[in-house]
């Protein structure tokens, strides 16, 4: 029982061109940065958004085919679908907006409260059956925007940016349950998310993608591990670079050659965490193999960390102290000197 | 909070401004023969005028429901060809001389008009000088006014709702009855309120089109006028039931429409 897609849009600036298979034993997130045409990806799913060519299977039933002009209308789907901003029916009772679904799809008065009664229980807002959709908390609008989506059964659940509208506090509360649902959820699960942390608690595997394409998928730990984006490596936080490697050495673009241990030859990624990198006033002696002189364009503190940001032949991020930022007298321009060991710089196939 | 001083320059214009619709009510009130009022209103023409003018608006307002929402809902959301200028057309009985609009439809409906030959000859069916010329009178004015504003509505309604009902399974009936139209529900109420004071208050199109028969076409506006000549005082009075018709509907809309803060 899977998912799969395969889809060429063009939408105002946006050139979509995706294909994903999605198992009903993982839990999926689409991560990318806004405008890389998530949303729109998950709404050509659902049959909201027409695409120029491709095709939608879902457990092996096409829903949507350009080739043979195969078209399963969104109603006619077996979808759940929770909105960015849940889209709760601001006209209808929170139990009638769960009730919604299962009545289009013809289930009687009675059963269908019934029912929704019981998935009301189970977000835990039984309560709040009778009450307005403008009465309740962000966290409990994204409940029963779950609850709604849910309680027809579909077989594929769709979930664009589901913690996006709440604030940081009710955030990490409701992505537990959320992760809870989705967990109990018998179904192909996909969601959408530009928040990597939202990704890697919710999910089993990324597809991150970047102007409408691809850029890498895989378990968060393998994305995170290797990133093969500049997308991905800022969200993880490490230095990113791209060449040719041969003998111990990788061949930058611009020409500049880092040192790296490993045999791996050809075209690579090379990833430098920034606390292996050290930050000198004057050129410093000894082993390290890279060295080069930048400047310092932004100092920034992250927790108990300074991240700064060094401008040279290839733009570095190093992570230091505050107490060594302090003994170097680091300022803002500030000439400096980088290292770091080629034994710390990972270096992986492109 | 310190209040802002209202400048000299809009005041004193906007004070003549509300002085002149204040003015003629003012005049209709204090001029009335309130002790003849009862007479008045009892007298068989007037009741059959009365009766005749709510049944007309109320029918004009549900034809304007059954015809003006499905046009609107095609000016709102399909792209066809000619729509401004159908939408246009639609709207003219706005700006039309009301006389106009009268001579238009004896001309396409009358015994011997473009359709209403046809209609004469075929099933018999004549349209002017009836109750049904009153309706179909007032439907021609006033429709406008609910095709407007049902229009505004269903483009500022947010349709992703809509889609949100569509991916839980709803047909597009469904959609359009329990999501759409509830929506809209403030502009669909403004637009009908507004399209039945308009049709209530119908005056040059029904005269032309459908006469002035006593119990059949003789409207309010229409008795009103005739008693003008006949016997002032009622006609006044007759006035005076009219401006507080009109005064309650305006009122009760304020809060949905006129945007009171």
């Amino acid at each position: 029982m899977s998912l799969e897609a395969s889809i060429r849009l063009t939408l105002g600036p946006l050139n979509l061109e995706m294909a994903l298979t999605i198992d009903e034993d993982e839990v999926v997130a689409l991560l990318g940065p806004n405008g890389a045409g998530k949303t729109t990806l998950l709404r050509a799913i659902a049959g909201l958004v027409p695409f120029r060519s491709g095709h939608v299977t879902l457990d092996g039933k096409v829903l949507e085919d350009t080739a043979t002009g195969q078209y399963v209308p969104t109603e006619r789907r077996p979808i759940g679908f929770v909105f960015q901003d849940y889209l709760l029916f601001p006209h209808l009772s929170v139990l009638d907006n769960v009730a919604f679904g299962l009545r289009s799809r013809g289930t009687p008065r009675r059963a269908a409260a019934d029912r929704a009664v019981q998935w009301l229980d189970r977000v835990g807002l039984k309560s709040y059956a009778r009450a307005k959709p403008s009465e309740l908390s962000g966290g409990q609008r994204q409940r029963v925007a779950l609850a709604r989506a849910l309680a027809p059964d579909p077989r594929l659940l769709l979930l664009d940016e589901p913690l996006a509208a709440l604030d940081v506090t009710t955030r990490a509360e409701v992505r537990r349950d959320l992760r809870h649902h989705l967990a109990s959820f018998q179904g192909i699960r996909l969601l959408v998310t530009h928040d990597p942390l939202e990704a890697v608690a919710l999910a089993d595997r990324l597809i991150v993608m970047e102007a409408g394409h691809l850029v890498q998928t895989g378990t968060s730990a393998e994305v995170t591990e290797r990133p093969r984006s500049q997308y991905v490596a800022d969200l993880v936080g490490v230095n990113l670079l791209r060449g040719a490697a041969d003998r111990g050495s990788v061949q930058l673009v611009g020409g500049t050659a880092v040192a790296a241990a490993g045999a791996e030859s050809g075209d690579v990624f090379a990833v430098i965490h920034p606390r292996a990198v050290s930050i000198y006033r004057s050129r410093p002696e000894g082993s390290p193999r890279n060295v080069w002189p930048g400047r310092a364009s932004n100092i920034e503190l992250m927790g108990n960390r300074v991240r700064v940001r060094i401008e040279g032949e290839v733009p570095i991020v190093a992570e230091v102290t505050p107490a060594a930022l302090k003994d170097l007298e680091l300022v803002e321009g500030g000439e400096v000197w980088l290292s770091f060991k080629a034994t710390d710089v990972m270096v992986y196939p492109a | 909070m310190r209040r802002e001083r209202v400048p000299i320059v809009v005041l004193v214009p906007a004070a003549i401004g509300a002085a002149f619709f204040i003015l003629p009510l003012l005049g209709l009130i204090v001029r009335s023969p309130w002790g003849d009022a009862f007479t008045a209103l009892t007298a068989p023409e007037t009741v059959e005028a009365l009766k005749l003018s709510l049944l007309a608006s109320l029918s004009a307002t549900a034809v304007g429901l059954v015809l003006g929402v499905p046009l609107a809902w095609m000016y709102a959301r399909v792209e066809f060809p000619g729509r401004d200028w159908l939408r246009a057309l639609t709207t003219l009985p706005m700006v039309l001389p009301p006389v106009v609009g009268g001579i238009a439809l004896l001309l396409a409906f009358g015994r011997r008009g473009l359709f209403g030959s046809w209609l004469d000859s075929t099933f018999g069916i004549t349209l002017p000088f009836t109750t049904a010329g009153v309706v179909m009178a007032e439907t021609f004015v006033a429709m406008p006014f609910l095709i407007l504003t049902v229009e505004a509505g269903l483009r500022s309604m947010d349709r992703r709702y809509e889609e949100a009902a569509r991916a839980l399974g709803a047909s597009r009936w469904r959609v359009f009855t329990r999501v759409t139209l509830p929506l809209i529900g403030p502009s669909l109420f403004a637009g009908a309120v507004l399209c039945w004071a308009r049709a209530l208050g119908e005056f040059g199109a029904t005269i032309t089109f459908a006469g002035n028969f006593p119990g059949v076409t003789q409207t309010m506006p229409l008795a009103v006028y005739l008693l003008l000549e006949t016997n002032q005082e009622a006609s006044f009075i007759l006035s005076l039931v009219l401006l507080l018709i009109s005064l309650v509907v305006l009122v009760g809309l304020r809060d949905r429409w006129l945007g009171s803060a």
